[in-house]
């Protein structure tokens, strides 16, 4: 029998993927990640996130225990803080969105984790993510594919898997959607059947962003100014963390008409805003691109392009401009590009396929 | 096949306990409280219980407090004397940096209720140095409580107990012990340690887990921390867990039969596991003064692996074994014990504790040796995979605060 990991989350879908892996008859060994320290409080509540807390991690020795596989908690507080955690605070703190997400895929699951797994002699790790992976047998190569369910599919925070990343990696329910995943769930009689979903950061379980870059870079200037385009004083900020390209809300500014956050000048400490208009823009660079196939492709390539998460992906022409970067055009303009998060390129002749993706580079 | 290493833990049950206890569940099931014939069989299946259990540590049975573990042991023997003395001027306690939690975290509690606490340092070899508590008893005004565990249970290392308590009592001092871990393992007398109150678990030595006792010198007058009725002389409320004692009974009386034998045969595997692995693994070291141990521990730093890992691997082979102490939740801190001995966060995340019992076979040594060089190997040359590829490609990481992209 062949060894796989399987990451579990103690959600229901990494448990469902856990479950699919043992019918077809894989030798499964559950592993979850502990990733912060459950004991620290702050202001009386625990610290710890929506996901992965003890109770998650005990769901998922439940599930394992009713599955009839090992199940262990290996402990990346160390990998966490230092991958994701801190570059969380840096980003916000320079004035781009971070997706702690991706940090958490690339540099623990997919690595840190996998080293583990091949230390256990697994040479696979599953996890419950939405996407597939596919082997192209005409160019001898993995594909990245988006989840078969569009409402969850999360192929937009997977990005960043190389090849041999992808060599190693399975998605069990990256085929199904929800409700096929929910209904082995109950098939299996697993407890985590009727689990809700997490949606927020989770290490950051109130949502509250701002206050959590403040505790961990107390140092970050706390003052500013909003400005508008032309450079306009309006208003006073508590620093650039507490807002992101876009947002409307929380200006504490009264003028007329509705004002957007435009861009963020973290070296002057300044909020630019504007009307909704001036949100739109056509052209974004990215950094530290990942082309899923191993290669820049030559030349400009038509792709259909993704900004955020919850972003249908538009059609646009990029080009890699070398040393890991692209310069990508939407044919449209596209609201509120944001620097810090993520863009990612899927194939325009077949949307299911992800050609790669990077960071969106601040203008 | 299941090899299990980890004694210090806990230990399975031994022989006659399993059915002590279910015999007396079924036939005594009086309460030990009631005047009539039932409730007195239920009393004279706990003396008897005591009796064997005083006998074990060459006390009287009427000075033990039989109770639910080592931990509330520990408990009311720390908060029972603080609130004895909370008037007495000495507000003050010593202890050291490598208690179990069940000692560090109450004293803790202590300091929050207004008593300072002084935790003794240990050497590289993780033994409290008398000289270190003479200085702590003389500095301070009036120390009401010194507490030194017997021997540690990460790395075993016995503690000079004999001469800790002749220091705290020529300052006035009470003297507690935590012998959790040497209790059905070497001889021990309550006499001979001078000591004037003693913690013992029951599941340490094959005993049912919830039972222990708390020793306590007559006289000494200590405050429950259990009340309610007035079983154990008031010192400990609450119906007996007369079935589950009645298995610590036993499990006390085999354990004394079989101390000598322990000492030499449990001795034997370890130092011939110790000397198997360090021989046979290169980058291996032993952890704590081997010359002043119980004979079933030994902790072994292993050079370039992480002993979660390791410990993980191991498991899936069916050899069970441990990182230092089980009793840590929700966090993985480097060992606060290894940490006391100075030895780096390092050695303390390369560390795995073997501690065996008197079921342990040399054939479980052989198979542990066997193992284990391949194992260690295999993951050593893994993670130097995984280095010389320079590491994974840090993604989007950016300068940080204000810097310049």
């Amino acid at each position: 029998m062949t060894r796989v990991v399987v990451a579990m989350s103690g959600g229901v879908d990494s448990s469902v993927a856990a479950a699919l892996m043992v019918e077809e008859g894989y030798d499964v060994v559950g592993l979850s990640m502990q990733l912060y320290d459950q004991r620290e409080t702050e202001d009386g509540a625990p610290k710890f996130g929506s996901c992965c807390s003890l109770d998650d991690l005990h769901d998922a020795k439940r599930v394992a225990r009713h599955l009839g596989f090992p199940h262990y908690i290996v402990n990346f507080e160390r990998e966490f803080k230092a991958t994701v955690v801190d570059n969380f605070v840096s980003e916000y703190s320079a004035g781009r969105t971070p997706i702690p997400c991706v940090h958490c895929n690339a540099d623990l699951k997919f690595s840190t984790l996998a080293e583990r797994a091949a230390g256990l002699d697994a040479s696979v790790v599953a996890t419950g993510h939405y996407a597939r992976v596919v082997f192209d047998e005409e160019h001898r190569r993995y594909r990245l594919q988006r989840g078969l369910d569009p409402a969850k599919d999360q192929s937009y925070f997977l990005f960043t898997l190389t090849q041999d990343q992808l060599a190693h990696a399975r998605f069990p329910v990256g085929h199904l959607n929800k409700t096929e995943v929910r209904a082995h769930a109950e098939r299996l009689g697993l407890s985590v059947a009727d689990k809700p979903d997490s949606h927020e950061i989770c290490f950051v379980p109130d949502g509250n962003t701002a206050r959590f870059v403040e505790r961990h870079a107390p140092q970050a200037p706390a003052r500013g100014e909003i400005v508008d385009a032309e450079g306009q004083v309006l208003g006073e900020h508590r620093g650039v963390h507490h807002f992101t390209v876009g947002q409307r809300k929380g200006l504490g500014l009264s003028t007329g008409s509705p004002l957007y956050v435009l861009k963020l000048e973290p070296v002057g400490e300044r909020v630019v805003v504007g009307a909704r208009e001036a949100l739109g823009s056509h052209e974004l660079t990215a950094t530290g691109v990942n082309w899923i196939s191993g290669q820049a492709p030559d030349g400009p390539m038509r792709v259909t392009a993704r900004i955020r998460h919850r972003h249908q992906d538009a059609p646009a022409t990029v080009v890699a401009t070398g040393d890991g970067t692209a310069h990508l055009r939407f044919d449209d303009p596209q609201m509120a590009i944001t620097p810090g998060q993520a863009v990612v390129f899927y194939d325009a002749a077949d949307a299911a396929n992800v050609m790669g993706g990077g960071w969106i580079d601040s203008r | 096949m299941q090899i299990y290493l980890d004694y210090n833990a806990t230990a399975p049950p031994a022989p006659g306990v399993v059915e002590a206890v279910c015999r007396v569940l079924r036939d005594t099931p009086g309460n030990p409280s009631s005047i009539h014939a039932p409730g007195q069989q239920a009393r004279a299946v706990l003396d008897d219980a005591r009796r064997s259990v005083a006998e074990l540590v060459g006390a009287r049975a009427s000075d033990l407090v039989l109770t639910g573990g080592g931990t509330e042991a520990d408990n009311l023997a720390i908060r029972g004397a603080v609130e004895a003395l909370d008037t007495s001027g000495r507000r003050h306690l010593i202890t050291t940096t490598i208690e179990h939690e069940a000692v560090l975290a109450t004293c803790a509690a202590m300091e929050a209720r207004g008593w300072r606490v002084t935790r003794l340092p240990v050497d590289r070899s993780g033994i409290v140095a008398p000289a270190d508590l003479d200085a702590a008893l003389s500095e301070n005004a009036g120390t009401g409580l010194v507490s030194v565990m017997h021997a540690n249970n990460e790395v075993g290392t016995l503690q000079p107990i004999a001469e800790l308590a002749a220091l705290a009592h020529a300052h006035g001092a009470w003297f507690h012990t935590d012998a959790v871990q040497t209790v059905g393992k070497v001889p021990v007398s309550v006499g001979e340690l001078g000591v004037d109150m003693l913690s013992l678990s029951g599941h340490k030595f094959g005993g049912p887990k919830g039972t222990g006792a708390l020793w306590v010198r007559r006289g000494l007058k200590l405050l429950a921390q259990q009340t309610g009725g007035r079983q154990e002389r008031s010192r400990r409320a609450g119906t007996e867990n007369v079935a589950g004692l009645a298995g610590l009974g036993v499990a006390a009386t085999h354990a004394r039969a079989g101390l000598q034998e322990y000492a030499t045969a449990v001795a034997a595997r370890r130092d011939r596991l110790e000397r198997g692995l360090l021989e046979g693994v290169p980058g291996t070291h032993v952890n704590g003064a081997t010359e002043s141990r119980v004979p079933n521990t030994s902790n072994i730093s292993f050079d370039g692996v992480e002993a979660e890992l390791l410990l993980i691997a191991l498991d899936l082979e069916g050899i069970a074994v441990s990182t230092g102490s089980a009793c840590s939740s929700g966090t993985l801190e480097p060992s606060h014990v290894l940490t006391a001995m100075g030895l780096p966060a390092s050695r303390a995340r390369t560390s795995l504790r073997f501690s065996m019992g008197a079921d342990t076979t040399d054939a479980d040594i052989d198979a542990v040796i066997g193992r284990i060089p391949t194992l260690v190997d295999k993951l050593r040359r893994l993670s130097q995979t995984a280095a010389s590829v320079g590491g994974r490609p840090r993604v989007g990481v950016r300068p940080g605060v204000g810097g310049k992209r």
